[in-house]
């Protein structure tokens, strides 16, 4: 079976060792975590922990039923064939030497990304969006020099959103 | 879904309204402890004292709880889990932090792999102290995390009672499992007023759903009759779940052939010719070859261990499979399966006996009774010395399969299983899952202390035993005629047997030196034995049944018997070596 990328979204109750536990357990059954994002919802009892699974269908079929048996976890979701938004926020440090400065500027404003901070020697840039378009501007920034990285990782809703409660409410 | 009632974690307490904070008596988080047990219905717990869980034990001091102290908190969460698999209750195990906590590992996670409902206090350091590398402080909420179904470590004393009363709900219900609570010193002395008992248990994100889905059980109900070659695969859940009876009724009805995993016996009697006994790498070969040639196999709950299965894509090739099981997560893991249906087996199997049919099935019947004539389980039992199948075969008659048997790990393990016939439920307590070697002694006292007027009857490996041996003083003291049979080879034996089969018979660091269990057993105040001859075992047998005390018989066994037939890792499940011959006839 080919091995592609699922995103899966678990409420959590918010208790000491959720996060651990999650992580244990994919660590455990040799799963293998593409990106983890982790953040509260409009319910200060529940937090969203959206990861984004490397696997094959019967991989990520156990994935979400061993989610399912932690119980802090409330509530799992397979969203891989949902129409979701996704998202990765990233700020990245790019080397910007006064000559290079508007051609910078252009791809900056190509990808809609943003100047958060400048430099004599460097500018860092925030761009959010779809992984591919994340990637795409790391790309184009290697030429010039990419310093530094940091990103949050996916998180993605779908299009019919439910507000937490709601879904806690629901089955696992 | 229609089970949604049944799916909500009652209130904790019973009792629902207004919490009546005033009225309460203030109580210590010890007392809350001893008076949370006693209203779950805890009489008997295991256990070991120290430090931080000082005021916990001085709260047991005045309780009613019988307190059995263990030489060795392994030996203490073995006894525990035996407990609990002998009554079906939750096994209740007390030890200190750091390395009273750490030494509960093993059978914690013995626990956890057989699925025994138990629930564990371990002590921690004061709140304030976590953290610091403070004197006995583990982390026992992290250690214990992938081996308990659900871990926590109670901050504040207002928390406990809900917390045990979650600890106990989860352990028994849905797949059960062990349960640990992390009780810190300050925690167990604060006071308050027993509000918890008020509140609701807070776990929505922990369902259990009982009844399996009525199409499904009609689906399997259906593939059932019409199958020609069935044959039902029980294992571990139709005990814990109390179904042997409707099991029985199912396979009557239906009239199918039945195999148990080595974890599922005494889920239906196997004195019955329709029962294929044990399937498995060491299993029958009726029952292996049948597996193998049936069309519908009926999993009920049992989980396709992979030393069920051999080879995985080469298992039961032309089968339909019906999973019957309470853990969505036990379904479609290591087989595909066709019909699942999830939830508790005793509900389950209650409303699938309406459906089936009955059937003749006379060829398939005739083929499996072909298998039985040819391949019976048989040892060469022509010898002057003993052989170890033929001491489980002596005390199996002389206990007419009443007894409750214990195995250690290893050869010994697989001979109980294959040569003591099971009838009840709840009568064959070993580590299946783990493999855990000095299982079986503690085991012995824990069920004999929740059955005394049982006979326990553990079938130890010498090896085995030499692990857990020092319990033997916790059996004395309380007087408990738990008998020992060490089938002494002076091997690991099954390690040996590898050894000899895989390895060109290099028997690297598999044997070694033993006192005389007898004299050991005499030292710490119990009956000891010996038998080297094949003509001493019926009498010695019987001495040993006779027995109103702690009684160790050494039985000095062939040293070098196997256990066949096995199906090496990697092979078919028909592909089985070291099946009977001809020339070998059933003595
Ligand atoms: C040396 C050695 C050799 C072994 N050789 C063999 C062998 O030849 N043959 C063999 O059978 N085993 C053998 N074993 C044991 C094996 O490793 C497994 O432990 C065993 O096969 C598992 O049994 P099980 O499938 O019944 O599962 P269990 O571990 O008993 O699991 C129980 C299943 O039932 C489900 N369940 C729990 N409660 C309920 C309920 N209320 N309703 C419905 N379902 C429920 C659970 O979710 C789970 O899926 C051997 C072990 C050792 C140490
Ligand atoms: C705690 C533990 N350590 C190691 C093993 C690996 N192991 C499996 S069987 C076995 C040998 C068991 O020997 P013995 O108890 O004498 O029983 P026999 O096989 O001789 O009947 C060993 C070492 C294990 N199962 N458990």
């Amino acid at each position: 079976m080919p091995t592609t990328k699922h995103t899966i979204s678990a409420l959590v109750q918010n208790k000491p060792g959720v996060l651990a536990h999650v992580a244990q357990m994919f660590a455990a059954r040799s799963f293998n975590i593409d990106s983890l994002a982790v953040g509260r919802t409009e319910d200060p009892d529940i937090s969203r922990m959206t990861i984004v699974v490397l696997a094959n269908d019967s991989t990520v079929e156990q994935v979400r039923k061993q989610l399912g048996k932690i119980i802090p976890v409330v509530k799992v979701h397979d969203w891989t064939d949902e129409n979701l938004v996704q998202r990765d926020l990233m700020l990245v440090k790019v080397a910007a030497p006064p000559e290079k400065r508007t051609e910078i500027q252009s791809l900056i404003e190509m990808f809609q990304a943003k100047v958060v901070d400048i430099g004599p020697k460097f500018v860092m840039v925030e761009v959010t969006g779809p992984e591919e378009k994340i990637e795409a501007f790391i790309d184009m920034c290697r030429p010039y020099g990419v310093k530094d990285v940091a990103r949050t990782g996916i998180i993605a809703m779908p299009r019919h959103p439910r507000s937490p409660r709601q879904q806690a409410k629901e089955n696992k | 879904m229609s089970d949604k009632s049944l799916s909500t974690p009652p209130k904790a307490g019973g009792k629902s309204g207004k919490p009546k904070e005033a009225s309460k008596p203030e109580m210590t988080g010890s007392e809350i402890f001893c008076q949370t047990l006693i209203s779950e219905g805890v009489e008997t717990m295991f256990g070991y004292p120290g430090g931080v869980v000082l005021p916990v034990f001085d709260a047991l001091y005045d309780s009613p709880i019988n307190f059995i102290l263990s030489r060795h908190e392994q030996g203490a969460t073995h006894m525990a889990d035996a407990y609990a698999r002998a009554t079906g209750k939750v096994g209740v195990v007390l030890v200190t932090s750091g390395p009273g906590a750490t030494n509960t590992v093993t059978g914690i996670a013995t626990a956890y792999m057989d699925s025994t409902p138990m629930v564990v206090i371990t002590g921690q350091v004061k709140t304030p102290l976590i953290g610091n590398d403070a004197f006995q402080e583990a982390d026992t909420t992290g250690i214990t995390r992938p081996i308990t179904k659900h871990n926590c470590i109670v901050k504040n004393v207002k928390d406990l009672e809900r917390s045990l009363r979650e600890a106990f709900f989860i352990a028994r219900t849905g797949r059960p499992g062990p349960v640990l609570i992390d009780l810190p010193l300050d925690v167990s002395i604060a006071k308050t007023n027993l509000n918890g008992s008020e509140q609701q248990m807070d776990l929505p994100g922990y369902r259990v759903r009982p009844l399996g889905h009525l199409r499904q059980i009609k689906r399997a109900a259906e593939a059932i009759n019409a199958a020609e070659r069935p044959v039902i695969y029980a294992g571990g859940g139709v005990i814990l779940s109390d179904a042997a009876q409707e099991l029985t009724a199912l396979v009557n009805k239906a009239n199918v052939p039945i195999t148990t995993t080595l974890l599922g016996l005494g889920g239906f009697d196997e004195n019955d010719p329709k029962s294929l006994h044990m399937l498995g790498m060491h299993g029958t070969a009726y029952a292996n070859f049948a597996v193998q040639e049936c069309d519908v196999l009926v999993a009920i709950g049992a989980r396709f261990d992979d030393r069920i299965t051999g080879d995985v894509k080469r298992f039961a090739p032309n089968a339909k499979v019906i999973h019957i099981d309470i853990d969505p997560a036990s379904i479609s893991k290591n087989v595909k399966v066709d019909i699942p249906v999830v939830g508790d087996a005793k509900n389950i199997l209650t409303e699938l006996v309406n459906f089936v049919e009955h059937r003749d099935r006379p060829g398939w019947f005739e083929r499996i009774e072909g298998w039985k004539q040819k391949y019976p389980l048989v040892y060469d039992n022509n010898t002057e010395g003993i052989k170890p199948q033929y001491v489980i075969e002596e005390v199996s008659r002389q206990t007419k399969g009443q007894a409750l048997i214990t195995t250690g790990v290893g050869q010994h393990q697989m001979w109980a299983a294959q040569f003591y016939r099971f009838s009840r439920p709840r009568h064959f307590i070993t580590s299946g899952g783990l493999g855990t070697m000095g299982f079986g002694f503690p085991a012995a006292i824990g069920a004999q202390i929740a059955m005394p007027d049982e006979v326990v009857v553990n079938f130890d490996g010498d090896s085995s035993f030499s692990m857990t041996l020092n319990e033997l003083p916790t059996a004395v003291e309380h007087k408990l005629p738990v008998k020992v049979c060490v089938l002494n080879n002076g091997y690991m034996g099954m390690v040996r047997q590898w050894q000899e089969l895989f390895y060109g018979k290099r028997y690297s660091k598999s044997f070694l030196q033993h006192p005389s269990f007898a004299k050991v057993a005499e030292a710490f105040g119990a009956v000891g034995l010996t038998a080297t001859k094949k003509v001493e075992v019926p009498e010695i047998v019987e001495r040993m049944l006779k027995e109103k005390q702690c009684c160790v018989v050494d039985f000095h066994v062939e040293r070098e018997e196997n256990v066949w037939p096995m199906v090496a890792s990697g092979s078919g499940l028909h592909e089985m070596a070291g099946l009977p011959t001809e020339s070998i006839e059933r003595l």
